[in-house]
């Protein structure tokens, strides 16, 4: 490794920054996560997933977030947050008897 | 391509013997669940260590083994062989990027991983440390050490860790061709003149005892199996998955008209399996040692990369900062971690 790369406390040279990649797989579909890379700038970043993950086809567009931007939920709060939802089965529409007679409902 | 059980010669001691805590025993019950585990979630330590070894581990192979095959690319025969070689070698490539995200998710980072590569401190794949002698080698390796790193690798799309089982996923998809076009090459060379089988031979006796090999230890020397077995990181023992693979390439070689270098195979009709001759596992240890016939090469190589391609880093750092200066909203974060 050289000098002139930055190095962390531990003298190991620095990673460039980590970006999260979204793929559409054909116009008409969501971006979808499909993994992350590292590069030292944007436009790398969408050069590296073009290499990286669309080898075959797999895309039509690219979004490449900084993994850094990315704000996640916490796993240990999964319960506080989700609880809420659990309770309220009367959201989907099987909850409701409709007599067999009725039609288009 | 690529893993191998290497891992199984760890240090972490073997849980079972302790009680598990409160905590570990929750981990255990969503691993028992087939609940996949990510990123954030509380796991054991020994869990993510052995995980970052296997995963670093495997990635590692990846990269390295682009070498041996690497070595053709400017003789490849035909224009046809040399697009698909170059097709398979980016591949691997890839297969390392997606490793090296995976492992980073346990909190190592890229550049530790590196530097443990190119230290010689990390292990890779014994295979990659034998020399691709002929073209045939190529037909081999694709035939032979691809198909046993999909034979490994088909469970581990299972593993209780989430980030490696999508990894594992998109490298089996990918892998499939790797072994077709290694068989449809060592077709041609087998079924072409006299000298080419010959060459298709000798390729598969010196590529045979070194692919049983990559299954890793016996099951009787593998003593950290039973912990990822546990923690479902593994879902096959060494000598099923080396077994299996046996079962399936002996009738493939017979149909190339080649003849595998085990005057002891045969098939069993009350196992229902092929019985083989006893593996050298002198020779496998002494490859793990660093001794085999190209240690010193790959590494020598990956190190020449390392160094060849430091200016090129400096200089996207250099562009990148620059860039910044000049429009502050395309900063990033260069601690960036996610998860």
């Amino acid at each position: 490794m050289s000098g002139k790369e930055t190095q962390d406390k531990t003298g190991v040279a620095a990673d460039w920054p980590l970006f999260e990649v979204f793929i559409r797989s054909r116009a008409g579909l969501e971006h979808k996560h499909v993994g992350s890379l590292h590069a030292a700038d944007a436009a790398m970043a969408i050069e590296h997933a073009r290499d990286v993950y669309t080898r075959r086809q797999e895309g039509v567009s690219i979004w490449a977030v900084p993994s850094a931007s990315i704000v996640a939920s916490d796993p240990q709060e999964a319960d506080a947050l989700f609880e809420p939802a659990r309770d309220k089965v009367y959201r989907h529409p099987t909850f409701y008897a409709i007599p067999d007679e009725v039609k288009n409902l | 391509m690529y893993t191998q059980a290497l891992d199984t010669h760890g240090q972490e001691p073997a849980p079972a013997a302790r009680d598990l805590s409160a905590q570990e025993q929750r981990f255990q019950a969503r691993v028992d669940a087939e609940e996949k585990i990510e990123p954030k979630d509380w796991m054991p330590d020994a869990y993510r260590q052995t995980l970052i070894r296997q995963i670093s581990q495997h990635a590692h192979s990846e990269i390295v083994g682009m070498l041996p095959e690497g070595n053709w690319i400017t003789r490849a025969p035909s224009l046809r062989r040399k697009a698909v070689l170059m097709a398979k070698v980016q591949d691997e490539g890839g297969h390392g990027m997606y490793l090296y995200s995976a492992a980073e998710t346990l909190g190592v980072s890229r550049a530790q991983m590196m530097q443990q590569l190119l230290s010689g401190a990390a292990k890779y794949s014994s295979i990659f440390n034998y020399p691709t002698l002929t073209w045939a080698d190529i037909g081999a390796i694709g035939w032979l050490v691809d198909g046993a790193a999909i034979m490994n690798q088909i469970p581990i799309c299972r593993c209780s860790y989430g980030p490696y089982a999508r990894a594992m996923v998109r490298i089996c998809k990918e892998e499939s061709f790797h072994q077709r076009q290694g068989f449809e090459i060592m077709l041609t060379l087998a079924h072409g003149s006299a000298d080419q089988h010959t060459m298709a031979q000798d390729a598969l006796n010196r590529w045979w005892w070194p692919s049983i090999m990559m299954f890793g230890p016996s099951d009787a020397d593998s003593k950290h199996s039973a912990q990822s077995m546990r923690w479902k990181i593994k879902r096959f023992s060494n000598d099923e998955l080396r077994q299996k693979f046996i079962d399936v390439t002996v009738p493939q070689a017979q149909y190339l008209r080649l003849t595998i270098p085990d005057p002891r195979l045969r098939w069993n009709e009350a196992t229902q399996h092929y019985d083989i001759g006893p593996i050298d596992w002198e020779e496998f240890a002494n490859v793990l040692r660093g001794n085999g016939p190209c240690n010193r090469e790959r590494l020598a190589a990956r190190r020449a990369a390392d160094e060849a391609g430091a200016w090129v880093r400096e200089a996207a750092a250099a562009h990148a900062a620059r860039q910044i200066g000049r429009s502050p909203h395309m900063a990033v974060n260069p601690q960036a971690r996610f998860a």
